[in-house]
């Protein structure tokens, strides 16, 4: 393995202009280790030529001095982001051979910045999961202790594993309930899912879409913030994404924390809660009481209720979301004696078992004489949520609690197996922030006495990931956290 | 119009829902175009064929023409209307739901008057009005196993308008259809044809016994493509309905459709086989939220109407309701008359323009806007007239000419020297040579038979090939003979 993929976007960006090496010699780089990590199943496509190319256009930019912001950093791309002329299916059956003939908004302010696609990342279909075993190309193996076989979190599992695993500089990840902030918590990389409506969704397969939100995974704070800032904007494609200027994320790092008030939440500390958790989370506390910050007990007496709710709302939005899965226009079609057979057809052998499970919910849920009952009464639940919030921040500026209630488990777990529930359950400290529709990051603590990276996360305002940068970055600062090298 | 059945007088309780296709450039919900006869497939954008990952956008040019129509329903227009998808599968649908306007509609209650054919006046109520996009276009016939889909208008805008059960007979939802037509199209928001599917409209039906304050359940005819088949459908589903009761039937509530070929309806399905369409509201489009200042702009910009116009023309213009109902209800032909009407006698020229004009334009197969004659060579045709130029007969040739040339009048007159004669010694020299040339006839005329007189007009008519002044021909024959 190479020692220039184990650098930050940062001190890539460094080493390219001060031509210790080459965009190409990088990206080289990357492939081979690509390669040499298949074992991880973190890529589900390797575009090595387009990687290539880009990184050719990279060299001719820094030789005549005019890079771009990311110019030459190769990239992972989670597979839910359409990319023009590759192959997307957001790991699902029922987007066999897919072939985009547009960009995402996102993917394109990336490659507009000069960052290169390594290809494209392994995740949960359709980013329906907590643990990346819900993908039709099988799951990925967590680069830490790989010999255990344990899941790197989902949906965005195969952005965290392969960010963790050097085998890109960072990666695109989508958030729905969790599917950033997780994978990066189990991984021991840091990822942030920030503020709904700051980043388009165009060209973004939808999930559920008023919780989705892109974010970058990155190998330490500063690279969420350089990534982000090329992520965000308005985008007149996407009517739900925010006209508001976007600050210099990274010009918050390093500055000080004194003064800032942490909002504790009492809800987040359940009883059971795994004790090594509620240690690092209070080394979490202490590094930032140590730094000047003030440390406020705060309440979000909706919490209860948070995971009902989502797992209401998701489905209801996925199950019309995926209704054009239909095998009519691309895709996987099996056909049948008519429309309707080929329909069920199609839909039963392209769907995997989550993502049918989500959409009968969904479907439930919406259904007359049920929708009151659920859909509606999850909506007010939602609303409750984001009350929490809103008076939670009138007594603090940010918020800190653990990222996950668990570590990295093994592929194939059989509590997880025993019952979906056991599985949603991962997402009990995530979903409230996309109910909310806040910026939410995750970020590695330390290691648990068998060696698994736990996350915290901080909570920020709407349209705040400045002090999310900030507050961060003092936590990695002291946290020493070492990455997988 | 009450139906007589056996067991007494029964009344027709109707409503209807008309789908109006929205007169845009681009399509409500993406930037492909609207154009209509374009090639199968052409005019469709990512958007429109549900790739994924595409995303609705709301076009501006279609709210703007719902709260134009919804101003010229003389309706509520709501500040805060949302959008919601309803959803259901099927090879026209390419997103699997439609979006559509569900619990808050654009546009609230409001009202239209249609003109029935007694003359009489009646107000329908507007129930709602909201906007949504159309689906694809299925076609089955190009191959015996499968069906085709062309997507060009697959995302029209189109405005769904749903009337209050107010219609008692198929003459008031008829004369409500063409009412309708004629507000958008003098509003430019629909073109109205309902040939081509551009408006479409499902009537509900129920009868029940007059008198009789409960509604029974009623019968969804859907896709009614003309006025005439609108009238037939509900005729033949009432009567239908009227017989099962009388029969000791029940009714259910199903949804059937129109067999043009027969003029019958067909029955398509009950109501528990209805699609739960599971609507929620759509969460790619933040909810629509108007300023009184936009809606206000809208309303300044509003053409005059045509009841308004209507009034005016017989207010101002002295026509008789029934010429002005005519006359309005087509834009193109109410600015031809004002055109033609101005400075002349309006009641004049709407005769003209009832009469000979639009004779001619059906004979010649022609619309108004390519009519050989101009609005303002039917004016001085008229005019013509009310000068005593020429004579209402002489002016029929006139038209004849202006018909097939489209020249001015006032030339064709002038070339052809049939301008009439009003110089009474001119007129003279006539009378005394037809006088002088029939003096049989005036003797019996001097003996009594005063009738010749008509005789002796006609002669002296003749002789000026039509020109002389008819009035000046009667008083010098009165002195002469």
């Amino acid at each position: 393995m190479s020692d220039i993929t184990k650098l930050t976007i940062s001190q890539t960006l460094e080493g390219l202009k001060n031509k210790q090496f080459s965009a190409t010699e990088l990206t080289k780089a990357y492939l081979q280790d690509m390669e040499a990590k298949r074992n991880l199943n973190a890529y589900v496509l390797e575009t090595p030529e387009q990687a290539l190319a880009q990184a050719k256009v990279a060299d001719t930019n820094y030789a005549n001095g005019t890079p771009r912001t990311l110019e030459g950093i190769p990239l992972g791309i989670k597979d839910i982001f359409c990319t023009k002329d590759v192959r997307t299916t957001a790991c699902s059956h029922i987007l066999d051979g897919f072939v985009p003939q547009y960009e995402s908004t996102v993917t394109s302010k990336l490659f507009n910045d000069g960052a290169i696609c390594l290809g494209k990342l392994n995740m949960d279909e359709f980013a329906m999961g907590g643990s990346n075993e819900n993908s039709f190309y099988g799951p990925v193996v967590n680069p830490w202790h790989e010999e255990r076989n344990l899941v790197p979190g989902g949906s965005s599992g195969g952005s965290a594993a392969a960010v963790a695993a050097n085998i890109c500089a960072a990666a695109t990840g989508t958030d729905t309930g969790g599917s950033i902030r997780q994978p990066a918590a189990f991984c021991g990389v840091t990822g942030i899912k920030p503020t709904y409506g700051r980043c388009s969704r165009y060209g973004i397969m939808a999930f559920a879409s008023s919780l989705d939100q892109a974010g970058p995974i990155a190998k330490d704070v500063k690279d969420c913030a350089i990534l982000l800032q090329s992520m965000s904007g308005y985008d007149p494609k996407d009517s739900t994404s925010v006209n508001k200027e976007v600050p210099n994320f990274t010009s918050f790092i390093g500055q000080s924390v004194k003064g800032l008030k942490i909002g504790i939440p009492a809800e987040y500390r359940p009883q059971g809660l795994n004790q090594e958790i509620a240690d690092y989370w209070d080394k979490g506390i202490e590094i930032l009481k140590q730094a000047g910050a003030e440390i406020v007990n705060i309440s979000l007496p909706n919490t209860k209720y948070a995971l009902a709710a989502y797992y209401i709302i998701a489905p209801a939005e996925a199950s019309s979301n995926l209704a054009r899965y239909d095998g009519a226009r691309y895709g996987l079609r099996i056909d049948g004696k008519n429309l309707d057979e080929m329909y069920t057809n199609s839909r039963t052998s392209g769907f995997g078992a989550e993502v049918k499970r989500r959409i009968m919910i969904g479907t439930y849920v919406l259904s007359a004489g049920y929708y009151d009952a659920y859909y509606l009464k999850a909506q007010k639940v939602r609303r409750l949520i984001q009350n929490d919030f809103v008076e939670a921040f009138k007594k603090c500026d940010i918020i800190l609690t653990p990222t996950s209630p668990l570590a990295a488990f093994p592929i194939g777990d059989k509590t997880m197996r025993e019952s979906p529930i056991n599985m949603w359950l991962n997402d009990v400290f995530t979903v409230s922030v996309n109910l909310a529709g806040l910026p939410g990051m995750s970020l590695p603590i330390g290691l648990s006495k068998d060696g698994l990276p736990f996350g915290l996360q901080l909570i920020g305002r709407s349209f705040d990931e400045e002090t999310i940068f900030k507050t961060a970055a003092i936590i990695e600062q002291e946290a020493k956290f070492e990455r997988l090298k | 119009m009450l139906l007589e059945g056996k067991t007494g007088k029964w009344e027709i309780i109707c409503g209807l829902e008309i789908h109006c296709q929205i007169i845009s450039k681009s399509k409500i919900f993406s930037s492909a175009s609207t154009h209509y006869g374009s090639d199968t497939n052409q005019n469709v954008s990512f958007v429109d064929a549900g790739m994924p990952g595409m995303l609705p956008t709301l076009n501006e040019e279609c709210v703007k023409q719902a709260v134009k129509t919804g101003l010229g329903l003389r309706a509520q227009i709501n500040k805060y209307s949302e959008f919601s998808r309803k959803n259901y599968f099927y090879a026209d649908l390419p997103q699997g739901y439609q979006i559509t306007q569900f619990v808050h509609p654009i546009v609230g209650e409001g009202v239209v008057t249609i003109d029935l054919d007694d003359g009489t006046t009646k107000d329908i109520r507007i129930e709602r009005l909201h906007i949504e996009q159309d689906a694809a276009k299925s076609i089955h016939d190009m191959s015996p196993t499968k069906s085709f889909i062309d997507l060009n208008r697959c995302g029209i805008g189109l405005m769904e308008i749903v009337t209050k059960p107010d219609f008692r007979s198929p003459e008031e939802a008829g004369a409500f259809l063409k009412k309708l037509r004629s507000i958008v199209r003098y509003l430019g928001t629909c073109d109205g044809n309902m040939n081509e599917g551009s408006m479409r409209c499902d009537a509900s039906i129920s009868i029940r016994p007059l008198g009789e304050k409960e509604l029974r359940p009623r019968a969804e005819i859907k896709n009614v493509n003309s006025v005439k088949f609108a009238m037939q459908a509900i005729e033949f589903e009432a009567k239908r309905q009227l017989e099962l009761y009388e029969n000791g039937g029940t009714m259910e509530q199903e949804t059937c459709r129109f067999d043009a070929a027969t003029g019958t309806t067909k029955f398509m399905r009950k109501k528990e086989f209805a699609n739960d369409y599971r609507y929620f509201p759509e969460p790619d489009l933040p909810p629509l939220v108007l300023t009184d200042e936009y809606i206000e702009n809208i309303r300044k910009e509003l053409p005059e109407l045509p009841d308004a116009k209507k009034t005016r023309f017989v207010e101002n213009m002295g026509l008789t309701k029934y010429d002005a109902t005519i006359i309005c209800e087509n834009k193109e032909v109410a600015d031809f008359f004002e055109k033609a009407a101005a400075g002349h006698d309006g009641k004049k020229v709407a005769n003209w323009l009832m009469g000979d004009f639009f004779a001619m334009l059906n004979r010649k197969n022609l619309t108004i806007e390519n009519s050989p004659v101009s609005a303002e060579n039917l004016g001085k045709l008229v005019g013509l007239i009310e000068n005593n130029t020429i004579s209402g007969k002489v002016a029929k040739d006139v038209f004849e000419i202006m018909s097939e040339t489209g020249e001015n009048p006032e030339k064709i007159v002038e070339e052809k020297g049939l301008k009439q004669v009003t110089d009474s010694s001119a007129i003279e020299a006539i009378v005394d040579q037809v006088i002088a040339a029939n003096p049989d006839n005036v003797t019996a005329f001097r003996n009594g038979k005063t009738n010749l007189k008509g005789w002796f007009v006609g002669q002296v008519l003749k002789e000026s090939k039509g020109k002389a002044n008819p009035q000046i021909v009667n008083e010098l024959l009165d002195k002469k003979l």
